[in-house]
């Protein structure tokens, strides 16, 4: 009996060292890295960290859609400047020349104790490094009388996709001299210029399709980003057509009405053709259910982009509340890149190098007239602060702003190439 | 001394050249001189012209191409000159209508100019504010290279770390390079350096590399050059 028990109770620890021995081989040599999220920081991060790591790293990528559309440059399909095809990027180069395992599939859950993140499939996906780039998601009732159910009747068009495409529909089927509205997002929101550069491209559109319609921008936000130069822009090549009422004038206090196609400004009732609702927004869901928000965002060390709540939750791009970085698909890709350097530096024992960032955002007023905005920054206790800045100045020649355009289309060239190929 | 002979049989190709070509369009230097102002990002010309992130062209007009002691120039250059090419009306003609078009291998970042008028403006500023061939390149050799960038060239640089730093340039540099923003993979370290602290010093102007570069240290241009000399 005794004999039995012990040959028995032998057995079990063989059996057991047998089963676990791979799996703590494996867990020795190659660490798994998950990745949530395509985009910017996401396929960024992917692509580095399985690249640095040089086989040491698992890679998996956990993305629902199989074709990324950018959110940048959808203004510039919406002006025709730019082709829809050209906006989406697929996965084929991160999976075959970088080995990554790309999975197609919604991450609903994290389970930070266990180390897992839970798929819709009903999948769990284990990992020793977890880095969630959701992007964002809209605040409920940012918007009376808008939801997500009202999207197909007034169109958010901010996470790229078959959204931007319905909004360019309707703008092409807006009547003779009707109005498009823009409902503008309150801060901080993803790609601060972008609402502004897409009422550029909406007059772009209708001053060449439909001169005699009007454009309506209901603004809660005393000011924005680029502002000068995009009002100088508009005085320019759209004198009459844009109208913004910011809230001093009631633009911060609106409801829509998508049945009935209404916007309701301070008490007063405007009938519009077209309603481009940007909602306030928060981090992608994920983070939240990770249990790593503050308030609306995922707080981070600026030193690495790890979750102050989990230091194995690295956040980028639009989730991350990281300091004085504007939420950009720029920003996106560069934090991703400090993050994939200490992500590979503490599971391979490799070198570590300090934080840096850049971000530089370009915007099109109209046909070669381009202008940018850029700063660089670095890590503090307290978040990422701007070390230097600049941006374009109101009165530049013709030449620099075809010559910033021009930079803009090698930039979105550049940038996909680091995020894809 | 093969690049001695060589410039005397390009100078005896230049005598040919200039019996047979068609003749080009009298130029005016006074308003090539305004053409050549973006030019002045890269290029010195006249009195005290040294090398910066292009060659200095003093001289120019009449000297064979790729063929001035002190710069790094691209192979493709190097070869025209060596095969008898020299730098004429012509030349210069062919090479500002499309400089890749005619050099594929060429550093010098530049699109080209349409206009034939404007070439020939900018050829008469040049053949005036640079002189005759003789002479000039001989006293320019000595002081080809800026001490600034030959302090950095010093430095040995730090490959790993250049890799780290040069995620900030892949942002918006392709390896294959683009339209307007040029590749800066395989470049030499005197042409990457120089180029680097012009935009540093601001003599060379962009707002986004005058910005990304004002935060670079000389170890940090040294271990940028040292990767990007290596990444191919």
């Amino acid at each position: 009996m005794t004999i039995s028990r012990r040959t028995f109770m032998g057995t079990t620890a063989a059996l057991t060292a047998a089963l676990a021995a791979p799996m703590i081989a494996r867990a020795q040599t190659t660490a798994r890295v998950v990745v949530v999220g395509g985009g910017s920081g996401g396929a960024t991060a992917a692509r580095y960290i399985a690249r640095d790591g040089a086989g040491a790293i698992d890679v998996t990528l956990i993305e629902p859609q199989r074709i990324y559309h950018t959110c940048y440059f959808g203004n510039l399909y919406l002006g025709g400047f730019f082709d829809y095809d050209d906006l989406g990027h697929g996965y084929t180069g991160l999976a075959t020349t970088y080995g990554i395992n790309v999975v197609h599939d919604w991450a609903v859950g994290v389970d930070r104790d266990a180390q897992t993140v839970a798929l819709a499939s009903g999948a769990s996906v284990p990992y020793d490094r977890l880095v969630l780039s959701p992007g964002i998601d809209f605040v409920d009732g940012s918007v009376p009388g808008w939801s997500v159910s009202a999207q197909g009747a007034m169109p958010h068009a901010y996470k790229g996709g078959t959204q931007v495409e319905l909004l360019r529909s309707q703008i092409a089927a807006m009547p003779e001299g009707g109005t498009y509205a823009m409902i503008a997002p309150p801060n901080p929101y993803r790609c601060p210029p972008g609402p502004y550069e897409r009422v550029s491209m909406v007059a772009h559109y209708l001053r060449e399709n439909n001169p005699t319609a009007k454009i309506l921008i209901v603004d809660p936000k005393d000011s924005f980003s680029k502002q000068a130069l995009f009002e100088d822009g508009w005085n320019r090549h759209y004198a009459g057509m844009i109208t913004r009422i910011g809230p001093d004038m009631g633009g911060a206090t609106f409801e829509v009405d998508p049945a009935a196609m209404t916007v309701t400004i301070d008490g007063v009732v405007e009938n519009v053709d077209v309603c481009n609702v940007i909602p306030g927004q928060r981090a992608g869901q994920i983070a939240f259910a990770a249990g790593i928000t503050d308030g609306n965002w995922a707080p981070v060390s600026a030193y690495d982009m790890t979750s102050r709540v989990d230091p194995l939750i690295t956040v980028l791009g639009d989730a991350a509340q990281q300091g004085a970085m504007p939420k950009s698909g720029f920003s996106a890709n560069s934090q991703a890149k400090v993050a994939a350097n200490a992500i590979v530096a503490a599971l391979t024992n490799g070198r570590q190098f300090p934080a840096r960032y850049a971000n530089t955002c370009w915007s099109l007023i109209d046909t070669d007239d381009g202008v940018k905005v850029g700063a660089t920054y670095e890590a503090s206790d307290e978040g990422i602060v701007s070390v230097d800045s600049f941006v374009s100045q109101v009165g530049e020649t013709a030449e620099v702003r075809a010559a910033t355009y021009r930079e803009s289309l090698d930039w979105y060239q550049a940038i996909t190439t680091d995020m894809f190929v | 001394m093969s690049r001695a002979r060589a410039v005397t049989g390009a100078l005896a190709f230049a005598a040919l050249a200039a019996a047979t070509s068609p003749a080009l369009a009298e130029g005016d230097p006074a308003r090539g001189e305004t053409l050549f102002r973006p030019c002045r990002a890269c290029h010195m010309v006249g009195e005290g012209a040294v090398h910066r992130v292009g060659p200095h062209l003093n001289g120019l007009v009449g000297r064979a191409i790729g063929a001035v002691a002190g710069y790094d120039f691209s192979d493709d250059l190097v070869e025209a000159g060596v095969d008898g090419l020299v730098w004429d009306e012509a030349t210069l003609d062919r090479f500002l209508a499309g400089p890749r078009e005619y050099f594929p291998g060429t550093a010098m970042v530049f699109r080209g100019i349409r206009s034939a008028e404007d070439r020939a403006h900018l050829v008469a500023y040049l053949r005036e504010a640079g002189g005759p061939a003789d002479g000039v390149a001989a006293a320019a050799d000595t002081a080809a290279v800026d001490p600034e960038i030959a302090a950095i060239l010093q430095i040995a640089g730090d490959v790993a770390y250049g890799e780290y730093l040069s995620n900030e340039c892949t942002a918006c540099h392709r390896a294959e390079g683009g339209e307007d923003i040029p590749t800066i993979r395989g470049l030499a370290p005197s042409v990457f350096v120089a180029g680097l602290v012009a935009y540093r010093n601001g003599s060379r102007e962009h707002q986004v590399m005058n910005m990304v570069t004002r935060r670079l240290g000389d170890e940090e241009i040294a271990a940028l050059a040292a990767y990007f000399q290596s990444a191919e």
